[in-house]
């Protein structure tokens, strides 16, 4: 082989290992952005981070109820961006675990237009975000309150039994739901 | 640069030399450069130019902590603005400076001088190539460096939010980053680590391409010296690892200037999906910064103990290994963002795993150097100061690797001697313990050496003093990232300050060396460590032909 041939083939060598790297390279670059939806994914699917289920009132139907109760503790925030009142009607509620049980948040719009907001929510402990089941929420929609207007809004919930049976779960005897309620930026989309 | 004719080193380079004095006139040298040793070169030479800026940024930071209180920062805010500065642009000054001497430390002083510097000088050597894979390419990485190093110290003038510049820690967490934020400051910052990792990702490529596909005849995988092996992991950890920081600090971006809500809740986002793909990079870059220091050490220490490496193939197989379990341990990093209790057993098995890899390494250091005919040159001294200084940062390492003392001495000073230790301490003694084992060879002179064990000794003391009391502190529980502490953390606190004098003290001996050693410096021979320095850089003259292995040397 001559010296040339030998340079040109040396050249389309790391040509082709410089390209399988550089894919590897852009491979990782979309595993990085594919990470979001797979986080999303992974958190409604395992309940992580408190994450909590959701359920149609046909499934809800089913559920047996178990003869244990669980305290439940209801939590509000309101972002400074969203001049409301938020609370929960009451703060605690003793449940049947397995019972649908509805809680109510009274939502006031303090402002002089209208505005529409969206809740975010988990529950602590964290670990039983996969047994909290809700089955009619405000927070699954955008609300919109008039100037000054005052809203009830419901959440149809319940606690799966099956929390008992879990050994990181089976100790826990209080869930706080909490929501924080943001303005929806009719600019931003969400992820 | 003639200076090879007069330096003509052992006879088989002599030959060849004649007909490559060709050197390149200096703008065409320098500027556009496709060498592998003057890209290295100016690598090295941008590293210590980095090193001094972001070393004198956490002077300014031991000074104000020196005692308790706000003396300095609203004055330099003030100086920086060109008006009279409030107490919170005071305090985001601290952030500013936290941040930069984070993001430089790491990105624009260790990454190029281990990687570009060292890396491009003698990985292409030690394997008999005659250059890089891509030399052009190489250019384009170190170019790349500057207009990014260019867009964060630019970031410091421009609002970043409560005052001037990127207040973000170099972390660069959401939604401090995005809502918390307002300015171009960190659009700037952003944009800085962006054009960094491009130049890292390029480097990379460059690096496994060279290593795989030009080794001289008989350079088998399993025979390259621990350096290359090194610079192997390293860059396929750099090829892993930072598109995915790309790909978060360009949601970031987004985030900040385009409406997306990748990591705002308010949008569905989620702020620790970006602590997630944060340090998915992070990790892993920690390694990055100390893994060809681990390289070098193994020459140096094998060098000074005229034995070869104890363990070869395990020294370089606990690298792999380092490598591979670097990438599944991100989340002890975020042991305190609420992780049920499973992932954090998880995370704190797999993260205690990695001293067993790491062990094997010290372990062979020191068997390498037992029964050894050692020496105690200055190169030796600062590879045994690193081993001392990396197994206390290892040490400190395995208890934050526990879930449960994570919850207590997360983010605490505790955390801040840890890292130090590794890398400030590591890293860096690697470095300098390189610097001074290769120095002759690059430049042609030796360096002093009476002047080299002063900086050694005066710069071991300074680092221990600056950093051993922050374990006190942060058991104490005193959080970082303040500028001011309660009256309890005075008495450490200033000594840590003492301590970051001496260390300093220890600098201008070294720059004191460099400068004797470039004027006044006895010219080195091609081999002036002698028998136990076996690799092929020494085959070669001081310094190296400007093309070196034009026919490829056969390696048995």
């Amino acid at each position: 082989m001559t010296d040339t041939a030998q340079t040109s083939d040396m050249q389309s060598r790391n040509l082709r290992v410089g390209l399988i790297t550089a894919m590897i390279g852009l491979g990782m670059l979309g595993l990085g952005y594919a990470a979001v939806p797979l986080y999303e994914i992974f958190c409604r699917v395992t309940g992580f981070g408190g994450t909590t289920q959701v359920v149609d009132a046909a499934q809800a139907e089913t559920v047996q109820i178990a003869n244990a109760d669980m305290s439940v503790r209801f939590d509000s925030n309101v972002s400074s961006a969203l001049p409301w009142d938020f609370e929960p009607e009451t703060t605690t509620d003793k449940i049947s675990i397995g019972a649908r049980d509805m809680a109510i948040y009274i939502a006031k719009n303090r402002s002089d237009q209208p505005i529409t907001g969206t809740a975010t929510f988990n529950v602590t402990p964290v670990q039983a975000g996969k047994y909290f089941n809700k089955v009619q929420c405000f927070c699954f929609t955008e609300q919109t309150l008039q100037p000054g207007q005052m809203a009830r809004m419901p959440v149809l919930y319940f606690v799966d039994p099956a929390i008992l049976e879990d050994p990181d779960t089976r100790d826990i005897k209080e869930i706080t739901l909490s929501y924080t309620f943001y303005p929806v930026d009719p600019d931003k989309k969400g992820s | 640069m003639t200076t090879i004719a007069a330096n003509p080193g052992d006879m088989e380079t002599h030959a060849d030399e004649h007909h490559h004095d060709d050197v390149p006139p200096f703008f065409q040298r320098w500027f556009m450069s496709t060498n592998h040793k003057d890209i290295g070169t100016l690598y090295l030479i941008f590293a210590v130019v980095a090193g001094i800026i972001g070393g004198a940024i956490s002077g300014l930071m031991r000074m104000e902590l020196a005692e308790p209180g706000i003396q300095y920062l609203q004055g330099w805010a003030s100086m920086m603005q060109g008006s009279a500065a409030t107490e919170d642009q005071g305090l985001h000054l601290w952030n500013v400076l936290i941040t930069a001497h984070g993001l430089i430390m790491v990105f624009f002083m260790v990454m190029p001088a281990m990687i570009g510097g060292f890396g491009n000088w003698f990985v292409p050597i030690m394997i008999g190539a005659p250059d890089m894979a891509f030399p052009r390419m190489n250019n384009v990485s170190f170019w790349l460096l500057i207009p990014a190093f260019v867009l964060l110290l630019g970031s410091t003038f421009v609002p970043g939010g409560t005052g001037l510049g990127a207040g973000t820690g170099w972390t660069v967490y959401a939604p401090l980053s995005t809502s918390g934020s307002q300015g171009p400051a960190v659009d700037m910052a952003i944009l800085s680590l962006h054009l960094a990792g491009a130049s890292s990702i390029l480097g990379a490529i460059n690096f496994i391409t060279t290593i795989f596909n030009m080794r001289a005849p008989g350079m088998t995988i399993n025979k390259m010296p621990l350096f290359v092996w090194s610079v192997l992991v390293t860059a396929f950890l750099l090829l892993l690892a930072l598109p995915v920081l790309a790909a978060a600090i360009t949601m970031l971006l987004t985030d900040r200037n385009f409406q997306t809500a990748f990591f705002d809740a308010a949008g569905g986002g989620d702020p620790v999906l970006y602590q997630h793909l944060f340090w998915f990079f992070g990790h892993p870059e920690v390694y990055i910064m100390i893994l060809p220091g681990f390289g070098m050490v193994s020459h140096i220490i094998a060098t000074f103990s005229k034995k070869p490496v104890f363990g070869y193939l395990g020294m370089a197989y606990a690298m792999v290994a380092i490598g591979v379990v670097g990438f599944i341990v991100w989340a002890h990093h975020m042991f305190t963002v609420g992780l049920s209790v499973n992932l954090k057993m998880y995370f704190t098995a797999a993260t205690m795993v990695i001293a067993v890899p790491t062990g094997i390494k010290i372990f062979s250091w020191i068997a390498t150097m037992w029964g050894g005919s050692l020496s105690f040159k200055t190169p030796m001294m600062w590879a045994i100061g690193f081993i001392f200084m990396f197994t206390v940062g290892g040490v400190t390492g395995v208890v934050l690797a526990n879930g449960g003392i994570d919850d207590a001495m997360h983010d605490t000073y505790y955390v801040v001697a840890h890292f130090h230790y590794v890398l400030s301490l590591g890293a860096v003694f690697s470095m300098f313990a390189g610097f001074y084992y290769w120095f002759p060879k690059m430049c042609g002179r030796m360096y002093n050496e009476l002047l080299g064990h002063v900086h050694f000794w005066i710069f071991f003391i300074g680092v221990n003093v600056l950093f051993f009391p922050m374990h006190f502190l942060g058991v104490q529980g005193m959080p970082r990232r303040y500028a001011d502490y309660p009256d309890q953390f005075a008495y450490w606190n200033e000594i840590a300050s003492y301590g970051y004098a001496i260390m300093g003290i220890g600098m201008l001996v070294f720059f004191a060396n460099i400068g004797y050693s470039l004027f006044a410096g006895r010219r080195a021979e091609g081999n002036y460590w002698g028998e136990g320095a076996t690799t092929l850089e020494w085959t070669l003259s001081s310094p190296p032909p400007f093309h070196q292995f034009e026919t490829l040397p056969h390696i048995k």
